[in-house]
């Protein structure tokens, strides 16, 4: 469980608010979506919460530990994926020390539970996007952390990929009540696996509740300022809707 | 297997370095001499032969071991900690402080001790000044960290300068110009003694940090985001570095490219893992700080500086290495 109370942050003590009293709260196995224009300040607002970034006000509160799969990672040496996951235990291993074999054996186990094990020798620069993404997840998985945060997980991937990303976000907070916070761009993301939404308005105007309430047609156009519609359709027997964009 | 073969390999070239100089020492006697302190066995050799090997030879050749060694570990740890593989022990001040350290002492003719003892303290103190230029909000981000690296080695590189000028054609001038260039032919067992302090001060707490390298060199935030103290494990092993650079220019001048090249061929054998290439690059440095030495030391009638050779024989190196590895990204 994770509650975040009145949280604000401004990069200089003198600047403006990036944003400001933010409340919200999730529970275990919960899965929040974070929706927001660009440079309405979702990765800061991750950041804090994650304590990378020092709040100004407010509290994060959680029973356990945090997780981050960060949008891309800048690894300047290509690390092979089970080097990479291994690295989530960096919390568990001693300051002077090195992951030993149930380390390794720990990655091995994250890396087989999302479908990589075959890759855990392959360097990061030698996957694709989702592969890579995957073996982020796995670090952050790894680490055995009450909360995953992940920026952005399905930008820049194709359309299967985001239906893998997606599937496995849902699995982890289903079977293993991993509580997910994740922000996205794509309305049809959050609808399709989030529990609550939080829809980033203003400096101190955001609408948080059920991903079904909070997502319609009037506040995401509002929020865009483009026109966004909601379209039903029937897929193998049950009915969904979906949120598009008009481009037109 | 090729941790045995490295081992193995630094064994032959000392032997080897042994060998060969001026007076030629057959490799069995070699063997023979430097064996018979812990073997009973009777000196079938000649007294001037044992001085060479014992006296001249040894010295120098675990002086060139453990500076390669030095050199090569602190910059294997320096291109993690910054998350650049094009980076050098110079990068952090550490070469040009300890020069200036060194210069000064031999411009005030303070003795051996005192050029040793005041490049490992400007050194130190370079680097010191590099953190507190670059700390901003008591972070010092690696870009910061750079650049005032930069600044610091101008700076001190400036200084050398003016001390070189002053300097007194008939004495303290080449006594500094042949210190720069760097060489082992004033190697002596006090110096050996030093270079093993230091490294086993310096570089245990660097070898046991090489995990955390590898976290460090995802970069700040991720660092941060998976749990390690950043800022204080950075410290601690630039701090690391730095004594390790200092003491390999103090006791043997500026032997240049050394970190820089060595911890690719590491990468090359090991991969980018820091678990292998730090350890890796120590062996593989001893070994190539030997080659050079033996080089130096016998392509012609007179000594060749160090620093000059490790720069012909690296710049190319690190050439090939550049196009070799860009391919498949280090």
């Amino acid at each position: 469980m994770v509650t975040i109370e009145h949280l604000g942050f401004k990069y200089r003590a003198r600047g403006n608010w990036i944003f400001r009293d933010h409340t919200l709260r999730a529970e275990a196995g919960e899965i929040i979506a974070v929706i927001g224009p660009n440079g309405r300040g979702k990765t800061t607002l991750i950041k804090s919460i994650l304590g990378l970034y020092r709040a100004l006000e407010g509290k994060v509160l959680c029973d356990g530990t945090f997780a981050y799969v960060p949008q891309t990672t800048e690894a300047s040496f290509p690390y092979c994926a089970r080097d990479m996951v291994v690295m989530g235990l960096a919390r568990q291993v001693r300051a002077f020390g090195s992951p030993g074999r149930t380390d390794y054996n720990k990655a091995d186990l994250a890396l087989a539970k999302l479908g990589m094990a075959g890759f855990a020798d392959r360097p990061l620069n030698q996957l694709s996007g989702g592969q890579r993404q995957l073996v982020l997840i796995a670090r952050a998985l790894v680490s055995d952390a009450e909360v995953m945060v992940l920026d952005e997980p399905a930008t820049g991937l194709d359309f299967s990929n985001q239906k893998t990303i997606l599937a496995v976000l849902r699995e982890l907070a289903r079977d293993d009540g991993i509580t997910i916070l994740f922000t996205t761009h794509m309305p049809q993301h959050a609808q399709v696996i989030a529990d609550k939404v939080l829809l980033m308005r203003d400096v101190d105007r955001y609408d948080f509740g059920p991903a079904a309430k909070v997502l319609d047609e009037a506040n995401l156009s509002t929020l865009y300022g483009i026109d966004i519609r909601s379209l039903d359709f029937d897929h193998k027997g049950s009915l969904h809707k979906v949120l598009v964009p008009v481009f037109v | 297997m090729i941790w045995m073969g490295l081992a193995l390999g630094v064994l032959m070239a000392a032997l080897g370095s042994l060998c060969i100089g001026r007076y030629d020492v057959p490799i069995e006697r070699v063997i023979a001499i430097v064996a018979h302190h812990v073997l009973p066995l009777d000196g079938k050799w000649g007294a001037v032969e044992q001085r060479v090997v014992e006296a001249i030879r040894m010295p120098r050749v675990i002086q060139a071991a453990l500076v390669g060694a030095a050199l090569a570990l602190s910059g294997a740890a320096l291109q993690g900690v910054f998350r650049n593989p094009l980076v050098g022990p110079h990068i952090v001040g550490a070469s040009s402080g300890a020069a200036l350290g060194g210069v000064a002492a031999i411009f005030l003719s303070l003795g051996p001790i005192a050029v040793v003892g005041s490049a490992f303290l400007v050194g130190i103190a370079a680097i010191v000044c590099v953190y507190l230029i670059a700390r901003t909000d008591g972070r010092a981000p690696v870009l910061m960290l750079v650049l005032s690296g930069v600044i610091v080695s101008a700076f001190c590189a400036s200084m050398v300068s003016i001390v070189t000028f002053l300097a007194n054609p008939e004495d303290s001038l080449p006594a500094i110009v042949y210190w720069l260039m760097g060489s082992f032919a004033t190697a002596n067992f006090e110096k050996v003694r030093l270079l093993c302090i230091v490294l086993i001060v310096a570089g245990t707490p660097l070898l046991a940090l090489r995990f955390r390298i590898n976290v460090l060199s995802l970069g700040d935030e991720e660092a941060d985001a998976l749990g390690i103290e950043v800022e204080r494990t950075r410290w601690t092993a630039l701090v690391a570095i730095a004594a390790l650079v200092a003491v390999s220019v103090a006791v043997s001048g500026i032997v240049g490219w050394v970190g820089l090249v060595v911890p690719h061929f590491a990468r090359m054998l090991f991969g980018p893992d820091h678990r292998l290439v730090l350890p890796g690059s120590m062996l593989i440095g001893a070994v190539y700080m030997l080659l050079v030495d033996d080089i130096a030391r016998t392509i012609s009638t007179s000594e060749i500086p160090l620093g000059i050779l490790t720069a012909i024989v690296g710049a190319p190196i690190f050439a090939y290495l550049l196009r070799a590895t860009s391919a498949r990204g280090w």
